[in-house]
């Protein structure tokens, strides 16, 4: 199965909507396992990477839910592909970067996706629209059990699932949900969220996880515990914060149209400007002003059957989205010339924010002229967390 | 012996200091001791050594060579610069080590979550295989033959599943 066909076929969880969609874009649930008697791949030999490798690779293609699955090599993919993957949530960065003995495994609807010797030997991940932690769980937790029926996983009755890092050790699992949440940032709320949110042992992080940045407002929330709590307990105390960021962020936008409506629409409508008429966009400018218009939508500014169009474009204005359609390896600025072109022809008959609604609703107070334009913070740039 | 620091070198100077009441030694050789500043004892602390090398324990429980997992041949000095363990027989290895790590960790030390199924089966399978023998004794010894029968037929079928 060529590479090629994945890359023109977008993941089915960003073209669907799940439950909460203006707010958390989509929910993971991963799984660490590994065979046990075997070195992790991190201390094994090659050899015995390539031998673990051929074990097991075989009974995960022939997993009913990988009936027409796509499986690589790492070694035979380009840097190019992989990152690609990366920025689809198929696989993690540090799988990006490994080679021979290393491969991934994922169903044809790209919802779920086994890395084969990551840092553990198997790496199973279900992805879903949306918040959906629970069926993520559901779909990943079902291979687990079929893979468990022939697979001998490092397991102690103590202290559960034997993992490379003693960090996931116990349920082996990582649920997380990617959330969308401007208003927060603009508010200034969002390291108060953060604080709060890590204080009860939850992690929250960038874009692409560890380490990585908060781009276009978006973070994600995990779990950092995995012994002592069962699944389920650990989903659910997950999904009660969630639930609970997603009324906050409500407010916060519900807020800023009331008392700082001006400078609100200000940051939109200039997102908006700068995206439909741009020449030279860079990345990282991308998802942060996609990110006020997707806030745009949110409010209700645009038709509402716009909202996909901007949702495509976070994924596709990505640096290895961006590219893959090229046949050589461009320039920062080549690139930046190509995503402002993509975004532009993507934009193409997307009308200005109509505001028509959003002054109604917040009237009288709302078009005041008195309010002072630097009110609002500009979006954060480069806020890293 | 061999220097604990680069595990290649003979060791040629030996250290013990008291820290927290419990006597630590290390063992270096020539070219270590010198990376490491053994030369000037004011300016060298033994601890933050051995904690750097991940090989913090005390004399009297794991001795300064430094563990070794029996399995894989990880060693914690591995385990300091990867935040990775070997296999899954270094969780018994180091279990020792571990266990204050894991309990800060954590919500607990024991796993409460999910059990891989035929494991579950097998102890399901050995508990209802004890049952069985305990039942079929007590039916010989109180001479009832025939449900004695019924349950070696049981145990049987129970074998052959295994």
């Amino acid at each position: 199965m060529p590479i090629r066909s994945i890359f023109n076929k977008g993941s089915d969880w960003l073209r669907s909507e799940g439950p909460h969609h203006q707010i958390v874009v989509s929910s993971r649930v991963r799984l660490a396992r590994n065979l046990a008697g075997v070195p992790f791949p991190g201390w094994a030999k090659k050899v015995e990477r390539m031998d673990t490798l051929e074990k097991i690779r075989a009974k995960v293609e022939s997993l009913p839910e990988m009936a027409d699955a796509y499986s690589f090599a790492c070694q035979d993919l380009t840097a190019l592909e992989k990152q690609v993957l990366v920025e689809r949530h198929l696989i993690s960065r540090e799988h990006a970067a490994k080679g021979a003995g290393s491969a991934v495994v994922m169903n044809r609807r790209q919802t779920l996706s086994i890395m084969l010797n990551e840092e553990d030997h198997l790496r199973m991940q279900s992805i879903r629209a949306g918040l959906q932690l629970k069926a993520a769980f559901k779909a990943v937790n079902k291979v687990d059990t079929e893979l468990e029926q022939s697979v001998d996983f490092a397991f102690d009755a103590e202290l559960g699932y034997l993992t490379a890092c003693p960090s996931n050790v116990g349920t082996g699992m990582r649920a997380s949900a990617m959330l969308h949440v401007p208003g927060l940032v603009l508010s200034e709320q969002i390291n108060q969220v953060i604080q709060a949110v890590n204080k009860i042992g939850l992690a929250v992080r960038g874009l692409y996880g560890e380490g990585t940045e908060a781009l276009g407002n978006l973070f994600q929330i995990s779990n950092q515990i995995t012994l002592g709590e069962r699944e389920e307990e650990i989903i659910e105390r997950l999904q009660k914060v969630i639930l609970q960021i997603i009324e906050h962020e409500k407010n916060a936008r519900q807020n800023l149209l009331q008392q700082r409506s001006n400078t609100l629409l200000d940051q939109i409508g200039r997102s908006y400007g700068t995206l439909r008429y741009a020449y030279g966009m860079g990345s990282k400018e991308a998802l942060n002003l996609l990110s006020m218009v997707k806030l745009g939508c949110d409010l209700g500014f645009y038709p509402e059957e716009k909202q996909h169009v901007v949702d495509e474009l976070f994924m596709e204005t990505q640096p290895a989205h961006l590219q893959k359609g090229s046949q050589k390896k461009l320039a920062t600025e080549e690139r930046d010339i190509l995503r402002a072109g993509i975004i532009r022809g993507k934009l193409e008959g997307f009308e200005p924010p109509d505001v028509s609604g959003a002054m109604a609703r917040v009237e009288p107070k709302a078009a005041s002229a008195a309010e002072p334009p630097s009110s609002l913070p500009d979006p954060p740039m480069e806020g890293s967390i | 012996m061999l220097c604990d620091v680069c595990k290649t070198e003979t060791a040629s100077v030996f250290l013990t200091q008291i820290v927290d009441g419990k006597m630590q030694k290390v063992n270096m050789c020539e070219a270590c001791s010198k990376e490491k500043g053994v030369s000037d004892p004011t300016g060298f602390a033994l601890a933050d050594l051995l904690l750097g090398m991940g090989a913090a324990q005390p004399v009297e429980r794991g001795g300064a060579e430094g563990t070794r997992c029996p399995q894989c041949g990880f060693t914690q000095t591995e385990f300091k610069k990867t935040g990775r363990l070997g296999c899954s027989v270094c969780y018994q290895t180091f279990a020792e080590g571990l266990e204050p790590m894991l309990k800060g960790m954590h919500k607990g030390i024991k796993h409460t979550g999910k059990c891989p199924e035929r494991l579950q089966r097998t102890q399901e399978r050995a508990s209802a295989m004890r049952d069985l023998n305990e039942a079929l004794r007590k039916a010989v010894i109180e001479e009832q033959y025939e449900e004695a029968a019924t349950l070696r037929d049981k145990i049987k079928a129970l074998e052959r599943e295994v």
